[in-house]
C-alpha cells in the first residue's frame, strides 16, 4: 500500500504553517523566529566580536560560528539529554556550511560572529528550521549577505514525493521513508546544504527538488516580510 | 542597447527598508553602490537597510551593524588593560585599539612611571583614531580638541549603525537633546554615548537617544524629536547646528581626486624613505668583492 494522501490532509508540495519574526530578542545584535508548523526556532546572532581561541583566527575573513541546540523538553516527549551531542555538533556545522556561501565578513578579519540557535519545540525538520531562522536573524543584524538562506525538508514517503516532512511521515512505520533536508538560496536556486536519511533514485530526488521550488520562495518570502514588518512596527508606531 | 534601456525598472521605492536578496532593479540602466550588488541583469541589496536611490546609483544606508574602526573617528573608549609603552583600548568593536604614550598627553612622562595615575583600568576616554591597518589594528590618539579622559557621568550603548541620526545634520540633534535637558553628552562614533548632568535630565535624555534608534528610519525625525522633547521639558527648542570647534567632522578637508570608501583606508605607504635611489647613471650594481675606499 503506497502513501497517496499525506495523513494530515496537506497536498505533496505544501509546507506546514509558517511564521517568522525578526527581533525577537532585544539584547542581541540581531534576532529571527521561524516556526513551521509545530517545529519552531529561535536564532540570536552576536558580533561581529573578538574570537577566543586566537589560534582558530582567520586573518582573511570574519568566521561564522553557529550553535543549534534542542531544549530538553522539545523532543517527541522523550527528554533531549542537555548539553552538546554528537547529533548537535554535526548540525552545527552543516549550518555554517549552509549559511557560509551568503555571507561576506571580509570586512572583519579575525573576528567571529555568533549565532544561537534554540529550539523550544521540534516536529521534525529542525535542523531546515534553524537555517531558516539564522538567516533572519543574520540579516537583522546588519550582516553584508547576498541573499537569505532558506530551507526546508523534500522526501519520499512510501513512494510519494513530499515537502516538509512532519515528525509522523519522517517516522512512516509502513514503508520506505527518504528525508532529504535542503538549503538554498531561493536568488540563484544554489543549493547550500543537502542530506538524506534513508534512500532515494536520483530521479525521485530530482523530482522532489523541484516539487519544492516554491515552498523555498514561499520561506524566503516570509523571511522579507518578517524583517520589513519589524521597521513598519516602528512606523506605524509614529503616525499614532 | 536601447532595448536594454527600455526594460529598466524600479522595484523599490527610494527610503523602503530593504533586505538582502531583495531585487531592487532590473536592466543595465541602475547602478549598484553601497550595500547592493549587481548580478546579471539584477540590482539586488546586500544588507538590511534603508534604500537611498541617487539619480541612477543605488545604495543603502544599514540600519543595524556592529561599529568597525575607521580613520579619523572620535570615539569613547573604555581602558581594557595596561601596556608597557601605553594602554590597551576597548572600542566596543571586535578590535581593541592601542594608546601609546606619546600619544596620550602633553606631559613629560618618566621611564618607569605609573600609567594608572593617566588612565586606569575601566575608565573611559574620548579619543580619536588615527591609524587602522588592513587587519584592523587600531592606533588612537588624545591629542586634540575636546579628547579628554571622561569623570563622572553615566554610558550607555547604541547601535552604531544609528550613530549618525543621534548627531543629526552637523550635530544638530545632539544639540537640541544637550539645549533640552541641560546635560554634557558626548556621542562616540563606536555607539558609546556618556551624559553628565541632573540624574532625571540623564534620564530622559536616555529616553529620548532610545526614541532616535527606534525611529531611526522614519522620515521626519529631527521635528518629531523637538516636538517630543518640548512636550516632556516645556521649553522652547530651536533647531540649530554645533559650533565648529566640537562638531563631529573631524575628518581633514578634502583633497583631489576620487574619496575612498569601506573599512580599508591606507594602501602600502609611498612615502617611506629607502635611501638614496641606486638606479641612478652608476649603473646596476656589480656582483663580486665590494671595492674598498679610494687608494690616496
Amino acid at each position: 500500500m503506497a502513501y497517496k494522501k499525506r495523513h494530515d490532509g496537506r497536498k505533496p508540495a505544501e509546507t506546514r504553517k509558517i511564521i517568522a519574526k525578526a527581533g525577537v530578542i532585544p539584547k542581541a545584535d540581531g534576532s529571527g523566529y521561524f516556526k513551521i508548523g509545530d517545529t519552531e526556532a529561535y536564532a540570536a546572532v552576536y558580533g561581529p566580536h573578538e574570537f577566543h581561541p586566537r589560534n582558530k583566527h582567520d586573518p582573511k575573513r570574519g568566521t561564522l560560528r553557529c550553535t543549534y541546540n534542542m531544549m530538553p523538553f522539545s523532543g517527541q516527549g522523550n527528554r533531549v539529554r542537555p548539553g552538546p551531542s554528537r547529533r548537535s555538533k554535526e548540525i552545527s556545522l552543516v549550518m555554517e556550511n549552509a549559511l557560509r556561501p551568503v555571507t561576506d565578513l571580509s570586512d572583519c578579519p579575525n573576528a567571529v560572529v555568533d549565532v544561537f540557535i534554540e529550539l523550544p519545540q521540534t516536529d521534525a525538520g529542525s535542523r531546515c528550521a534553524a537555517i531558516s531562522a539564522a538567516s533572519i536573524a543574520m540579516a537583522d543584524a546588519g550582516i553584508k549577505m547576498r541573499d537569505m538562506v532558506a530551507a526546508v525538508a523534500v522526501g519520499m514517503v512510501d513512494g510519494l514525493p513530499v515537502v516538509d516532512l512532519d515528525y509522523e511521515e519522517e517516522a512512516w512505520k509502513t514503508g520506505d521513508v527518504a528525508d532529504i533536508p535542503v538549503a538554498m538560496i531561493p536568488s540563484t536556486g544554489e543549493i547550500t546544504l543537502l542530506q538524506m536519511d534513508g534512500h532515494a533514485s536520483t530521479a525521485e530526488l530530482k523530482k522532489a527538488l523541484e516539487q519544492a521550488k516554491p515552498a523555498f520562495q514561499q520561506i524566503a518570502e516570509a523571511q522579507r516580510a518578517a524583517i520589513k514588518a519589524r521597521y513598519a512596527e516602528a512606523a506605524k508606531k509614529v503616525k499614532e | 542597447m536601447t532595448a536594454a534601456k527600455e526594460k529598466s525598472a524600479l522595484l523599490v521605492k527610494d527610503h523602503d527598508v530593504v533586505v538582502p536578496g531583495e531585487v531592487l532593479a532590473q536592466g543595465m540602466e541602475y547602478l549598484p553602490s553601497q550595500g547592493t550588488y549587481r548580478k546579471d541583469e539584477n540590482i539586488y541589496a546586500n544588507q538590511t537597510g534603508l534604500l537611498i536611490v541617487e539619480g541612477k546609483v543605488l545604495k543603502t544606508i544599514p540600519l543595524a551593524s556592529a561599529y568597525l574602526p575607521k580613520k579619523y573617528d572620535v570615539i569613547i573608549g573604555r581602558v581594557q588593560d595596561i601596556l608597557m609603552t601605553g594602554w590597551r583600548i576597548d572600542t566596543n568593536s571586535p578590535y581593541s585599539a592601542v594608546l601609546p604614550l606619546k600619544d596620550a598627553t602633553f606631559d613629560y612622562i618618566k621611564k618607569g612611571a605609573d600609567l594608572t595615575a593617566f588612565f586606569n583600568i575601566d575608565e573611559y576616554v574620548v579619543c580619536k583614531i588615527f591609524q587602522v591597518t588592513s587587519q584592523n589594528l587600531v592606533d588612537v590618539s588624545m591629542k586634540g580638541p575636546g579628547l579628554r579622559k571622561l569623570q563622572g557621568g553615566r554610558i550607555i550603548k547604541v547601535n552604531a549603525a544609528k550613530v549618525p541620526r543621534l548627531i543629526g545634520k552637523r550635530g544638530s540633534m545632539v544639540m537640541m537633546i544637550k539645549s533640552a535637558t541641560g546635560i554634557q553628552l558626548i556621542v562616540g562614533q563606536n555607539g558609546i554615548v556618556w551624559l553628565n548632568g541632573d540624574p532625571e535630565q540623564e534620564v530622559l535624555a536616555i529616553e529620548a537617544i532610545r526614541k532616535i534608534e527606534e525611529e531611526a528610519h522614519v522620515p521626519g525625525l529631527t521635528e518629531r524629536m523637538k516636538k517630543w522633547l518640548e512636550k516632556k521639558t516645556g521649553k522652547k527648542i530651536e533647531i540649530q547646528e554645533m559650533p565648529e570647534e566640537e562638531s563631529y567632522d573631524h575628518r581633514p578637508p578634502r583633497r583631489d581626486g576620487p574619496r575612498r570608501d569601506g573599512p580599508r583606508r591606507d594602501g602600502p605607504r609611498r612615502d617611506s624613505y629607502r635611501g638614496p635611489r641606486r638606479d641612478g647613471p652608476s649603473g646596476p650594481r656589480r656582483d663580486g668583492p665590494r671595492r674598498g675606499p679610494p687608494r690616496r
